[in-house]
Order: C-alpha cells, then structure tokens, then sequence
C-alpha cells in the first residue's frame, strides 16, 4: 500500500481524535460556582477511538471503497430504468396526494387527541415549506429569515384579536396579506443582491424583526408573548365547553351531542388541513403560470432572460411575496393552535428547520416536501431520545443532501407545457 | 469632562469587541475572497474554540497549575490546534465535495455543518452557559475618585495586545511565506494558480486552518472577556464578524480588521447612548445598509457583471 | 431607428469603448467588426442596457435610451443574442419561447388561478407563435425536448427564435455563426436575410465570418482597440487601408 495514504490515513485518525476527544471526552461540570471537569463515560471514549480507527481505515483503503461504492447504484434494479414520460409522472403524483388528502381527511377520527394536534402541527410545516419552496426551490433564492413572515401572520392575529376582537376567519386574510406586504416591502430593496448576500440580509432581517417582538413590550408583551387567542368558530359556533363571545353558539349544543374537547382540536386539524390542501393546490397552477416560467428562467439564466424583458426584481419579488403570503396563513394558523405565542417560536432555529424540510423534501415534487415535514416534526416525538439529536440529524443531513443529491433541491422538477402536435 | 470620560469608556469598550470581531472577521474574507463562499459554520468555530480553552483552563485549575502565563498559552495553544483541526475537517467534508457548484449549495452545506456543530457541543457539553473562571482581574483607572471613572482593565489590554501580534503575523505571513503568496495568487485566479502548478486544495485547506486559528484565539479572549460560553456563543458573533468583512469589504484582509473596529464601537456606542438591547439591530440594520448601497464594502474591489 | 453616438465606455482605468458611433435605419442589416478584444460586445452591452455607458448618447426611434435598465429595452423592441449560447437549459425548447413572451401573456395571478378565458386565449397565442417560429427554424421536431441537450447549432437557432417570438424592431446578434459548420453557416446567411425581408427586422451583427459579414451587410462599421477606425458599404470598407492595416498588422 501507499506510504502517502497511509500518511494521509493516519493524519486524518489524529485529526478526529483532536476534534471530537476534547468536547466529547472531558466534561465541563458546574461545581458550585466554580466549573470542575469530568471524564466522561468509558463508552464514550472508546466510540471515540473507535471512530478515530473508521476514518483512518476509511482514508487508507479510500480508493477501493469508493470504487466499489460506485458500483454498487447498478445492484439497484430502478437506476437504469427510463425516467417516467411526465404525462403519467403528473398522473401518478395527483393520484398520490389525492390520496394523501383522502387519508387525512378520515384519519384523526381514528387516533389519540394527541396525535390529531402533533397532526395540526405537521400541516402548519407542510403550508410553511410548501411556501418556502416557491422561493427557494422554483426561485432560487435563499431565504433565511422566512420564519419572520409567520411571526408577522402570528403576531397580527394575536394583536388584532386582542385590541380588536378579531376572530380567526377574519384575521386569516389579514394576517397572510400582511405577511405579504413585509415581503414586498422588505424585499423590494434587497432582491436584486446576489443570492449568498440576500441570503444573509433575510437572516439579518429576520433577527430584526424577532428583536423588536421581543423589546416593543408596550404592544408585544415582550418575551411574555401574547395569550388568550381565540379558537376559530363554524359559522357561528365555538368549540369551547362555555361560549366566550356574545351571539356565539356552542358546537356540542346546537348538535345535541356531549361536550368533547377532542371536536376543538380536530376542527383545528381540518382548517389546517384545508388550508395545506389549498396552499398545494395554488401552488402547483402557479408553476404551470407564466409567472411559474419566469422564476425557472430567472433562476437558470437572469441575464437571458433579462434580456427578454423579464423584470429581475418584479419576478423575484412575486416569488418572495407569495411565499410570505402562505408564511403568514400557517402563522395565523399556530397562533390559533397554540393560543399563545411569543418570540421564542420564531428564532433563526425555526427556518432552519424549514429550510431542512424543503432540501430533504425537495426531490422535485410537493409529495417530497409534505412527507420531509411528516418526518421531521413526527421522528422527534416517536423517540424521545431521538428529540435530542434531532437537530444534529438535520444538520447532517443537510450536508450530505448537498454533496450527495443537491439535485433533489436546485432543479425542482416543474411539470413541463408540451406542445401537441397538430396533424 | 465626565461626558468625555464616558464617551472614551464607550470607545475603548468598543474597540475591544472590535478588535476580536476583526479576528474572527478575517476567517470569512479569506475563505471568501478565495473560493467564494460564505463559510455559515465559521461562528461555530470560534464557539468551539472558547470551549476549548476552557476546558484547558479547568484541566490545568485540577492539576494545580495556577501560573498565568502558562494557563493562558497552553489554552491557546489546545484552542487553536482543536479549531484548526475542526476548520481543515469541515472544509474536507461538507465544502470540498460541493467546490464549485451553484452559489447555494455550498452555503446550505454550511448552514447544516454550522447546526451540526453548535448540536455537537450541546449534546456533550450541555446546554447551559459554564462560567469561565476570573483569571485576570483589576485595571486601570482614570478619573475623579466620585464622578465617572474610565477603566481600562487588564483584559482589555491583553485583547488588544493579541490582536495585535496576531494580526501582525498575518499580514508577514501573507505578504513574505511561500503559502501565503500562493494564497494570494489563488484568490486572484483559482484556476491560472492550479495550471502554474500551485495545490490548489492544499492552499484552501491552509486557509481555513489559519481562519480557524484565529478565530481560536478570539475565542479564549472574549470567552474570558465575557466570562461565560454557550453553545450558541458562536452564532450571534459569527453574523457580527461577517457583518465586519462585508463591511471592510469582503475578500479584504485590512477591510476585515477595518470594519471589524467600527461595527465594535458602532455596537458599544448603542449600548452606551441608546439601550443594549438594540445593538444586535444596529449591526444588522448596518449589515443590510452597506450590502444594499456599497456591497463591496469599505476597501473592497468592485465586481464587473460578465457577460 | 438607432443611433449611437460617442458612445464611451470605462472599466477603472480601461476605456473599453472610446467614442463609437454607429447608425441603423428600418430594414437594414449593419455589422460590426474588429479584432478580438475591440470593445464590439461593450458596445452591444451598453446598447442593450447591460452596460451603463459612461459618455455619449443612444436613440432608439428617437429616444435617449442610454442607462434605460435591460428588460425594458427588450420591451422597447430591441432583443440579443450572446457570444455564448444563454438558453434555459433545463426548460423544453417550446418552454424557451414562452417564456420569451412573458409580456404578451396575461401576468394576472388571478386570471391564471382560475383560467380566464382571456388567460387561455393568450397563453394559446403564444403556443401558436412559438410553433410557427420553431417550424421557421426547423426545430419543430424537438418542441418537448430539454434545450440543454440540442445541438449547438440547433441552440443557436433556438436563441435566434427566442428573440423573435418576442417581435422585435432591431435583433442583435452577438457572433451567431461562432462554431457552426458551413453548411450552418449557409443555413443561418438565409434566416438572417429572411428576417430583414419577410419579417421587417433590422438587424445588428457582430460577427467574425467574413464572407457572411460581406454577403449581408448593407453597411459595416470596423472598431478597433475600442475606437472607430472605418465605416460604409461592404465594398468600401474591404478597400479601406486603415482596415486592412489593422487586419494584417494583427495578422
């Protein structure tokens, strides 16, 4: 064997023992006031070492693992096949999220309260990255401070209900256009930066408006966040136990059935439900659009098609504001669910997540984004342990999304027009 | 003469965030200026490296070594050499594989690496902020003893002190070392450097490791300047650092210790006169305000659109 | 209908373009030549708004257009080409040309979201302009494909009908024969004379085919090193001395 793999091996062994012993293996520990530090567990020095000895066998024999990797993707009967005709690839897929939208339609009579409300939560990640999509899948454009615009529809409803009385069927409108308009206002000046630039600009942006919410106490409430919102009604009639509001009707009441805290919660489900249903359903006509053309063409080649008179900023801007737009639907939607919001759900953490939802979902069609937020929210509750190490997963996977498969995010598979031909 | 007093107070205090702000700063211009790209997880190095010197600190308070001089380099030194270490690994395996594809990719990959990294710390060290312990106290005092005292501390005087040097042997490094002209030559033309036979991949390498390195030492300072870390340390002054290359002009290793200064006292100006809560907005709002109106920052080089 | 007068353009320290001017009437086929490196895309960049020049004046049918921003000089009725191929690559060949037609289409989210009869009307529009230009350059055939994987010289003739379905008053043409086969050489000598005579377009050539340059051209203007150096009929032009100076002492 080479001697400069085996340098190379061993250097790289030396290098994963330096970067993962010190934090892994000695503890700082609080003692009192002063900090003490511990080793940790046996075991955990020992996957240390062990790891150590995976990288530097890994380096020393790189060549011919990464050889018979490359080999391997034939065993896989499906890699040789034929892409499917589009015609039926958008058959397949309508029949799929029908009966997706079908299932989930039945399903929370079925189950726990519990899972119905982790269900409502799932739906508000589905609208929210089904959002982001628009503009970082079809657009191209890096957006970091998403979860800013969802703070916008939480906080509107929050307020208007609170100083106004708003109900939830009115604050929904006006909480998704306001979302809409900060994107359009924030965006108008900076869409025309190059994308790593605008990228962190929305970050900036984000963290603005996160800092505000939390220091404008008089109107906020601050870190204290905002409670008491109010549940949506059908046509009239609460889900509470006792009506709240004067004129109101209570749900079991007019129905003559027992009261039930689980109807509260599923109706909440099925508004989500409806309003994920619909945010898929815009958003699919819109990528068939002339404006759904634009935002590929201006994403593969701006100066083409600035050259065909296709307007950089009133493009990306459609982009940017209709994925604020679904943004502030889902924030109304959690402001309802939760009945109480503050800064806190609205840290850079929260887009990130988002973020991850649409590259690991983003193989090319709706299906992949709803199934990435069915797994991302639901994984961390199935296996408490597995909460811990949530967001290291995430992270992780990000990476090697980005090296292995970053086609599944930048080249988001729009159903092409075809032209038929006349004979 | 008290309001002097306390302007000065501001400056110096402003100067110090400053002056590390330009260490870390200089981390992102180079990897900027060389292969183009916004290196997100850069902040987590510098987090990574304030742990590391701690953890040195508390190992050497357990032997029984109490000399001060000898606590601090053997800090440095194990805080560098992790960072440098973690800096080299992370550009092998989430930059290197995506060099040189769209502008995007390998700034998503950063942000995972950046979100891998803080969780890593969070899961072994936990989530809350350890003190660090007070290893230099006192300072100087300018002033009436019952009016407004200026105090220039100790601490204040060592960041600067580092810095310093440390910029020092950055700059004779570039401008007189085989690799640091070579670093030079490839941040001018990557691909020219690679045909007159320059290792490319070796020189991006030495980038990050020397960034990283940096951003160590400004780690263990203001790890001891604020006398506490957290997993999250790094993210919040890893957007600060980057806010001061693009502000000094990203790709500009003056430019990063330029801006590096001023967004320093632009923050400690607003804590001083305006509320602290509102200096993370300022640096943003100035972030935002230089990228809309001079994105190639103070000493930066204009970019043609090519065609 | 364009007229460019000491146009000036400065890169730091470069004056890349140093005075040009040049004119093209209704119907006319005007090309620019020069040694590599003479300033002839500059001077397309600064016409078609790319560029914001730094001296001189541009009129298109009367009008200062000079630091107009680019898509709406498209709009204006002037369209380009580039040196190198620009097409969308990952969008079918028919797809190119609608979204060449983005302002004949009804942009109207709502109208979209529920098909609108006006909607469906123009959207069919374009489909039957974007047919009748790729029967025109005989690409027909491949509508469905991914423009990527033309042949170059089809993706050549894919970037010239791209431009046309947008109906133009002035094409630009940036090096259209640059690695075509003679055969597409010959090919591409037609479309660009058809053009002028069936479809009223001038036309604004850079090119570096000679005996192209000399077949179609009604007027010719020479730039060397970023300034003027002849202009006039093929003819005159050809017996130049300045003009064979600078060819054959760059030769």
């Amino acid at each position: 064997m080479a001697t400069p793999n085996f340098k190379h091996a061993l250097f790289c062994a030396i290098v994963t023992l330096i970067i993962a012993y010190p934090i892994l293996g000695l503890n700082l520990v609080a003692q009192g006031t002063k900090v003490g530090l511990e080793g940790a567990t046996t075991s955990t020095v020992i996957s240390v070492v062990l790891a150590a000895f995976v990288v530097f066998f890994f380096q020393l024999f790189r060549d011919s693992i990464m050889g018979n990797l490359g080999k391997l993707p034939k065993l896989n009967p499906l890699s040789g096949r034929e892409p499917m005709p589009q015609a039926k690839r958008a058959k397949l897929e309508s029949w799929v999220l029908t009966a997706i939208v079908v299932f989930a339609l039945f399903w929370p009579f079925l189950v726990s309260r519990g899972s119905v409300d982790l269900a409502t939560l799932v739906l508000i990640y589905v609208m929210l990255a089904l959002g982001l999509n628009v503009v970082v899948g079809l657009a191209g454009l890096l957006d970091l401070g998403y979860v800013a615009f969802y703070a916008v529809g939480a906080y509107t409803f929050a307020l208007l209900s609170q100083y106004f009385g708003f109900s939830f069927w009115a604050a929904l409108p006006i909480g998704a256009c306001l979302a809409a308009l900060f994107g359009l206002v924030l965006g108008f000046p900076v869409l025309r930066l190059r994308g790593d630039y605008l990228a962190i600009v929305t970050l900036g942006f984000g963290e603005i408006i996160r800092i505000l919410l939390n220091n404008w106490t008089a109107v906020t409430g601050g870190p204290n966040g905002i409670g008491g919102i109010p549940e949506p009604t059908l046509f009239g009639m609460e889900f509470g136990r006792r009506v709240k509001e004067e004129g109101n009707t209570s749900f079991h009441e007019t129905f003559g059935i027992a009261y039930s805290g689980e109807h509260k919660v599923i109706f909440l489900y099925l508004i989500a439900l409806v309003l994920a249903v619909i945010t898929a359903l815009v958003i699919r006509r819109l990528m068939r659009m002339p404006v759904g053309r634009a935002w590929e063409a201006l994403r593969e080649d701006e100066i083409a098609a600035r050259s065909l008179g296709l307007s950089r900023t009133a493009v990306k801007l459609s982009a940017f504001t209709i994925g604020a737009f679904f943004a502030g639907f889902a924030g109304t939607v959690f402001a309802s669910k939760q009945g109480f919001i503050s800064p806190e759900s609205f840290v850079f953490l929260e887009s990130a997540i988002i973020l991850a939802i649409v590259v690991l979902g983003g193989m090319g069609s709706q299906i992949g984004v709803i199934l990435a937020a069915i797994a991302v929210t639901i994984l961390p509750e199935l296996a408490r342990e597995f909460a811990d190490y949530r967001m290291l997963i995430f992270g992780a996977a990000m990476v090697l999304m980005m090296v292995w498969r970053p086609q599944g995010l930048m080249p988001m598979r729009r159903i092409h027009i075809e032209l038929k031909r006349q004979e | 003469m008290q309001d002097l007093l306390y302007f000065f107070q501001q400056l110096i205090n402003g100067l110090t965030i400053g002056s590390t702000y330009a260490l870390i700063a200089i981390g992102y211009t180079m990897v900027y200026g060389i292969i183009g790209m916004i290196n997100f997880a850069h902040g987590e190095i510098y987090m990574i490296g304030a742990y590391t010197a701690l953890i040195a600190i508390t190992g050497l308070a357990t032997l029984g070594i109490a000399w001060l001089p000898l606590i601090l380099i053997v800090a440095l030194l194990c805080a560098v050499i992790v960072s440098s270490s973690m800096g080299w690994a992370v550009e092998r395996v989430a930059y290197r594989p995506v060099r040189g594809r769209h502008r995007l990719i390998p700034l998503i990959s950063a942000i995972g690496m950046s979100i891998f990294l803080q969780n890593y710390v969070h899961l072994a060290q936990g989530s809350r902020n350890i003190g660090f312990p007070a290893l230099m106290e006192g300072s100087f005092r300018f002033g009436s003893a019952e009016g407004f005292q200026l105090s220039l501390s100790y601490m204040q005087i060592t960041i600067f002190i580092t810095t310093l040097v440390c910029m020092t042997i950055l700059s004779l490094f570039i401008s007189r070392s085989r690799i640091g002209r070579a670093c030079r030559a490839v941040s001018q033309d990557l691909g020219m450097a690679n045909l007159l036979g320059i290792d490319t991949n070796r020189i991006i390498s030495a980038t990050f490791v020397i960034g990283a390195a940096l951003a160590a030492v400004a780690g263990l300072l203001l790890g001891m300047y604020y006398g506490s870390v957290d997993p999250l340390f790094g993210f919040i002054a890893g957007l600060k650092a980057f806010t001061a290359a693009v502000l000094g002009g990203i790709g500009s290793i003056p430019g990063a210790m330029l801006g590096g200064l001023i967004l320093g006292v632009a923050e400690s100006m607003t804590s001083g006169y305006l509320s602290g809560e509102y200096k993370d907005v300022v640096s943003f709002s100035l972030l935002i305000l230089i990228l809309l109106f001079k994105p190639t920052g103070l000493l930066g080089k204009p970019e043609v659109e090519k065609i | 209908m364009l007229e460019v007068s000491n146009l000036s353009m400065r890169f730091g320290g470069l004056l890349a373009v140093d005075q040009v001017s040049l004119d093209v009437q209704e119907r006319e086929i005007v090309s620019i030549i020069g040694p590599n490196g003479a300033g002839k895309t500059t001077v397309f960049n600064c016409i078609s708004g790319f560029y914001k020049p730094t001296g001189g004046k541009i009129l298109f049918e009367g009008r200062e257009i000079q630091g107009t921003p680019d898509y709406k000089i498209s709009r204006l009725g002037m369209v380009r080409t580039f040196q190198h191929v620009r097409l969308f690559n990952q969008m079918t060949v028919v797809e190119n040309l609608l979204v060449a037609q983005h302002r004949h289409l009804n942009t109207n989210l709502l109208a979209g979201l529920i098909k609108t009869p006006n909607y469906r009307e123009r959207e069919q529009k374009s489909l039957d302009r974007a047919t009748y230009w790729l029967d025109r350059v005989g690409l027909l055939d491949l509508a469905n494909r991914e423009a990527g994987n033309l042949a170059y010289g089809q993706q050549r003739r894919l970037e010239i009908a791209r431009c046309m379905v947008t109906e133009p008053k002035l094409l630009m043409l940036d090096e259209p024969a640059a690695g075509l086969n003679p055969a597409e050489t010959k090919d591409l000598n037609q479309l660009i004379v058809s053009l002028k005579s069936d479809y009223n377009v001038s036309v604004l050539l850079i090119e570096h085919d000679m005996s192209l340059v000399m077949d179609i051209s009604d007027r010719i203007t020479v730039i060397n090193q970023g300034r003027p150096l002849a202009s006039g009929t093929p003819a005159e032009v050809r017996q130049n001395d300045d003009v064979i100076k600078a060819y054959l002492g760059e030769a």
